[in-house]
C-alpha cells in the first residue's frame, strides 16, 4: 500500500523551503497564515496611507478618482479577507488543538489546502495589477455596478474570482474546525470546559460554513453574467432586481463581521483570567452570549440596506433585530469588567491590548447601536460616521484583540519573549494614533463628508479635521513599525519564555515552548476549565515521552498545494479565455487535469510514508484521520 | 491535572467517526447553497420580462424522472445494507443501479434542457431562464458528481479497498447521495409543482379573462 502512490512521492522530510510548503502541521500552518496576513496587513495599510495622504488636503491631485476607487476597494477587501480572516485563522490553526489537548486537526491535508487556497486567490485578486487594473467595485462590490456594462475592465472579474478562491479555502477550513472541535478533544475535555477561544472558534467556524455559501452563490451568478451573458443582475434588459445583490452579500456580510470579531473576543476572555489571575466572570453567560450573536447575526443583515426602501415593516423588524443583538453583546462586555473587578492586575502588554479592545470596540459598539435607528441611520448612512464606525469595531475591536494575542501567545509560538517595554510603547503609540485618526471621523461624518469620495473643496471646512486624521494614520504605521521591530528582534534574542510565562490556566501552557510536532508527549486527562490552576502542581513538568517513542504523526504533502494550484488556474484560465479562447480553455483543460489528479492523489495517498512502513499499514491507528 | 498513557488515538470525543461528521457539516453548508439558489429563483418568480416560463415546465416527465431518482435511493439502501452484511455482490449490483439510475435522471435533464433551448430557452432569454437552468444546473452537477462516486466505489471495492470492514466509506456517500434527492423533491415541489400550477391559474385567468371580454362585445 505504501509503495505505490503515484508521480509524487509522499514527502517525509520536514526541513527547508519544502518542509513548509508540503506541511501538514497545524501549528505551521498557522505560522504561514499569520505571516502572510501580516504582509497583507502592510499592504492594505499603505493602501490606506495612500488614500489618507490624498484626503489630507483639499482639492489634492496625489491620485485621480479612479486610483482612489481602487484604493479602498482594495484596502477594504485585503483588510476583510486577507488580513483579518487569516490572522483569525492563524490562531485557530495554532492554538485550538493545543487547547483542547489533540495532536492535529481532524483533516491536516484539508488544512493546509485551505491556506494554499487563501494564498493563492490572494495573490489572484492582487495580481489585477500587473494586468488590468485594480478592483474598484467597493468591498462589498455591489451588483450592478460589478456587471459587464458598467466595469468595463477585467478587473471585477480579478476581484470575483479571488474571492471566489479565497471563499472555498475559508469554507475549508470551516469544517476542519467544527470536527476538530466536536471530535478531537482529550479526555475529560467536555464542551463546557474549553477555552474560550476554542469556543469562539467553533462559533465561527459555523458561522462560516453557513454563511459563505451565499455569497459563494452570490459570485458564481455574478460572473455568469460577466462570462455567460446571464440575467440575474441585468435590471436594465432583463428587469433584474437592483437589490438582489445585497440581499444575497449582507446575508453573507453581517455574519461576517462576527467572522472578524469573535475571534478577537475569544482572546480577550482568554487573556484577561490570566492577568487578573481570577477565572472568567460568568464563563456560561460568555459563552451562551458568543452563540446568541451568531444566531441573531443571520436575521439582521437588511440594516446595511435601511435606505433602499424595503417598506416599513421590514425596516422596523431589522431594526429591533440589530438592536436585540447590541444586549448578549454588552453582557460580554459586563463580564470582562467584572473579570477585572478585584482581581490582582498585572499590566502586561497582552492585558493593555485587551483593555484597549474593550474600550475601542466598546465605542464601535455603541457607535453600530446609533445606526440600528432607522431615521438616524438615514442621515449617517455613506457618511464619514460609518467609517468611523467599522473602524471601531474592527481595527479598535479585530486588530487590537489580535494584537493582544500575538503578545500573549508568540512566547509559545517561539519559545521567546517579547520585549515588555517596546510592547508598552507599542500599545500607546497605536491608542492615541488609532484614536486621532478615527475619532474626528465621527465629526466629519455629522459635517456631511460622504464616504468614498476622493476629494473635497477647501469651502467646505473638513480640511483640518482631515489632516489631523491623516496625521494619526501615519501615527498608527510608526506603531506597527514597533511592532515589527520587537517581533524581529524577539525572534533572535528575545528573553527565554519557558513553558508558562503567564502563569495561565490552559492547556497549550502545559507543553514547551515552542511545542513539539506532536504536541503532547501523552494526552492529558482534563478535570476542570482551569487545569493548570486547579491542580498547578502537576504542570510543572510535562511527561516523558512513553517507551514506545515519539507519537506518529502524518507525513507531509505535496496535494494541497497542486490542488489549490489547479483550482487557482481554472480561474486563471478563464480570465485568460476572455482574452484568448484557445489558450484560456488550454489553461482550463490542462489546470483541470492538475487538479483532479491531485485530488485522487490525495485520496489514495497513504497516511505515512514508506518510511513509516509499518505504520501506513495499520491507517487506522493513524493519530488524526486524514483527507 | 493527570496524564494517562496509552491512549487510544483514534477515539473521538463524539463517537462519530470524523468523515461523517465532516459529510453532516458540508451537507448543512449545502442546504444553504442550495437555498440561496431556490430563494433567488422563487423572487424572480413571474417578473421575465419576455420569452417563455414557468409554463413550458412539463409535469408529466419530470415526475417521471423524480420517480426515478427516488428509486435510485431505494438502491442506495440496498446497497450499503449488502456491504454491511458482507454482500459484495449485492453492494456492487445495487451500486450500479444508483449509478444508472442517476444516469437516467441526468438523461431526463438533458433532453429537458434541450428541450427549452429548442422552444427558445436558455441562461440567457429572461430571469426564469437564468434562476431555473443554473439552480437545476448545479443540482444535476451535484448528481454528476455523486454518479463518478457511485463507480468509484464499486472499481474501489474490485480493488479491495471497499470492503464490508468500511462500509462507512459507502454510509458517507449514502449520505450525500439521500440529500441530492431530497434537494431534488423541494426542487419539484417548489419549482416544478406549484410553478407550474400558478402558470395554468394564470392561462386559465387569461382565457376566462378574454372569454368575458368577448361576451362584453
Ligand atoms: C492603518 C489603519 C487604517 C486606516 C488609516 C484606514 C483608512 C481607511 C480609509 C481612508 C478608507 C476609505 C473611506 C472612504 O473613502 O470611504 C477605509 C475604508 C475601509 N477600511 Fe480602513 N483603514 C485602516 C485600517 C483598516 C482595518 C484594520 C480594516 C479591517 C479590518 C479596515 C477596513 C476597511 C473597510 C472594510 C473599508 C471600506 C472599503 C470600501 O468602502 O469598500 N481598515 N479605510
Ligand atoms: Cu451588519
Amino acid at each position: 500500500m505504501a509503495a505505490n502512490i503515484g508521480i509524487l512521492r509522499r514527502p517525509v522530510s520536514t526541513a527547508g523551503v519544502w518542509g513548509w510548503i508540503t506541511t501538514v502541521d497545524h501549528k505551521r500552518i498557522g505560522i504561514l497564515y499569520g505571516v502572510t496576513a501580516f504582509v497583507f496587513f502592510l499592504i492594505g495599510g499603505i493602501e490606506a496611507l495612500l488614500m489618507r495622504v490624498q484626503l489630507a488636503q483639499p482639492d489634492s491631485e496625489f491620485v485621480d478618482a479612479g486610483t482612489f476607487n481602487a484604493l479602498f476597494t482594495m484596502h477594504g477587501t485585503t483588510m476583510v479577507f486577507m488580513v483579518v480572516m487569516p490572522a483569525g485563522a492563524a490562531f485557530f490553526n495554532f492554538l485550538v488543538p493545543l487547547m483542547i489537548g489533540a495532536r492535529d486537526v481532524a483533516f491536516p491535508r484539508l488544512n493546509a489546502l485551505s491556506y494554499w487556497l487563501f494564498l493563492f486567490g490572494a495573490i489572484l485578486m492582487n495580481f489585477s495589477f500587473f494586468k488590468a487594473a485594480f478592483p474598484d467595485v467597493g468591498w462589498f462590490g455591489y451588483a450592478p455596478l460589478t456587471t459587464t456594462p458598467y466595469t468595463l475592465s477585467s478587473s471585477t472579474d480579478y476581484w470575483v474570482l479571488g474571492l471566489q478562491v479565497m471563499g472555498i479555502g475559508t469554507t475549508a477550513a470551516g469544517f476542519n474546525f467544527v470536527i476538530t472541535i466536536l471530535n478531537l478533544r482529550a479526555p475529560g475535555m467536555t464542551l463546557m470546559r474549553m477555552p474560550l477561544f476554542t469556543w469562539m472558534t467553533l462559533i465561527v467556524s459555523f458561522l462560516i460554513i453557513f454563511a459563505f455559501p451565499p455569497l459563494t452563490i452570490a459570485l458564481t451568478l455574478l460572473l455568469f453574467d460577466r462570462f455567460f451573458g446571464t440575467n440575474f443582475f441585468d435590471t436594465v434588459g432583463a428587469g433584474a432586481d437592483p437589490l438582489l445583490w445585497q440581499h444575497l452579500f449582507w446575508i453573507f456580510g453581517h455574519p461576517e463581521v462576527y467572522i472578524l470579531i469573535l475571534p478577537a473576543m475569544g482572546i480577550v476572555s482568554d487573556i484577561l483570567p490570566t492577568f487578573s489571575r481570577k477565572p472568567l466572570f460568568g464563563y456560561t453567560t460568555v459563552v451562551f452570549a458568543g452563540a446568541v450573536i451568531a444566531f441573531l447575526g443571520f436575521g439582521v443583515w437588511a440594516h446595511h440596506m435601511f435606505t433602499t426602501g424595503l417598506g416599513a415593516w421590514a425596516t422596523a423588524a431589522f431594526a429591533g433585530a440589530t438592536m436585540a443583538i447590541g444586549v448578549p453583546t454588552g453582557v460580554k462586555i459586563f463580564n470582562w469588567l467584572a473579570t477585572l473587578w478585584g482581581g490582582s492586575l498585572q499590566f502586561k502588554t497582552p492585558l493593555l491590548f485587551a483593555l484597549g479592545f474593550i474600550s475601542m470596540f466598546m465605542l464601535g459598539g455603541l457607535s453600530g447601536v446609533m445606526h440600528a435607528a432607522v431615521p438616524v441611520d438615514t442621515q449617517q448612512q455613506d457618511t464619514y460616521f460609518i467609517v468611523a464606525h467599522f473602524h471601531y469595531v474592527l481595527f479598535g475591536g479585530s486588530i487590537f484583540g489580535l494584537t493582544a494575542g500575538i503578545y500573549y501567545w508568540f512566547p509559545k509560538m517561539t519559545g521567546r519573549m517579547l520585549s515588555e517595554r517596546l510592547g508598552k510603547v507599542h500599545f500607546w503609540v497605536m491608542l492615541i494614533g488609532f484614536n486621532m485618526a478615527f475619532m474626528p471621523m465621527h465629526v466629519l461624518g455629522v459635517l456631511g463628508m460622504p464616504r468614498r469620495i476622493y476629494t473635497y473643496s477647501a469651502d467646505q471646512n473638513w480640511a483640518g479635521l482631515n489632516l489631523f486624521v491623516s496625521v494619526g494614520a501615519f501615527v498608527i504605521a510608526v506603531s506597527i513599525l514597533l511592532l515589527i521591530i520587537n517581533v524581529l528582534r524577539s525572534v533572535r534574542k528575545g528573553e527565554k519564555a519557558g513553558m508558562n510565562p503567564w502563569a495561565a490556566s490552559t492547556l497549550e501552557w502545559a507543553i514547551p515552548s515552542p511545542p513539539p510536532h506532536y504536541n503532547f508527549a501523552v494526552i492529558p486527562t482534563v478535570r476542570s476549565l482551569h487545569p493548570l490552576w486547579d491542580e498547578e502542581a502537576n504542570a510543572v513538568e510535562p511527561p516523558p515521552l512513553p517507551a514506545h517513542g515519539e507519537p506518529h504523526m502524518p507525513s507531509p504533502s505535496y496535494w494541497p498545494i497542486v490542488v489549490a494550484f489547479g483550482v487557482t488556474m481554472v480561474c486563471g484560465g478563464l480570465l485568460i479565455w476572455q482574452a484568448s479562447t484557445w489558450l484560456g480553455l488550454a489553461v482550463i483543460a490542462v489546470s483541470g487535469f492538475i487538479g483532479m489528479r491531485g485530488v485522487y492523489g490525495w485520496v489514495f495517498e497513504p497516511v505515512a510514508a514508506e518510511e513509516h512502513a509499518e505504520h501506513a499499514e495499520h491507517p487506522e491507528r493513524a493519530p488524526a484521520h486524514h483527507a | 491535572m493527570q496524564y494517562v498513557t496509552g491512549i487510544d488515538d483514534h477515539r473521538t470525543s463524539t463517537g462519530l467517526d470524523n468523515r461523517k461528521l465532516l459529510m453532516w457539516a458540508f451537507l448543512g453548508s449545502d442546504v444553504m447553497f442550495f437555498g440561496t439558489l431556490i430563494g433567488t429563483h422563487l423572487i424572480y418568480r413571474n417578473r421575465s420580462l419576455s420569452g417563455p416560463q414557468e409554463e413550458i415546465l412539463s409535469i408529466p416527465i419530470t415526475t417521471v424522472s423524480t420517480f426515478v431518482l427516488l428509486m435510485s435511493s431505494l438502491a442506495m439502501v440496498l446497497a450499503l445494507a449488502a456491504i454491511q452484511r458482507g454482500n459484495m455482490g449485492g453492494f456492487r449490483f445495487w451500486t450500479v443501479v444508483v449509478a444508472v439510475f442517476g444516469s437516467i435522471f441526468i438523461g431526463f435533464q438533458m433532453f429537458e434542457f434541450a428541450e427549452f433551448a429548442h422552444l427558445g430557452l436558455t441562461p440567457r432569454t429572461n430571469l426564469f431562464g437564468s434562476t431555473f437552468l443554473v439552480m437545476t444546473g448545479f443540482h444535476g452537477a451535484h448528481v454528476t458528481v455523486g454518479i463518478l462516486w457511485m463507480w468509484s466505489l464499486v472499481f474501489a471495492s474490485f480493488k479491495g479497498k471497499i470492503h464490508q470492514g468500511n462500509a462507512l466509506q459507502v454510509e458517507i456517500a449514502g449520505l450525500y447521495w439521500h440529500f441530492v434527492d431530497i434537494v431534488w423533491i423541494v426542487i419539484f415541489g417548489v419549482v416544478y409543482l406549484i410553478g407550474a400550477y400558478g402558470a395554468e391559474n394564470r392561462a386559465l385567468e387569461s382565457v376566462e379573462h378574454a372569454a368575458r371580454a368577448a361576451s362584453l362585445i
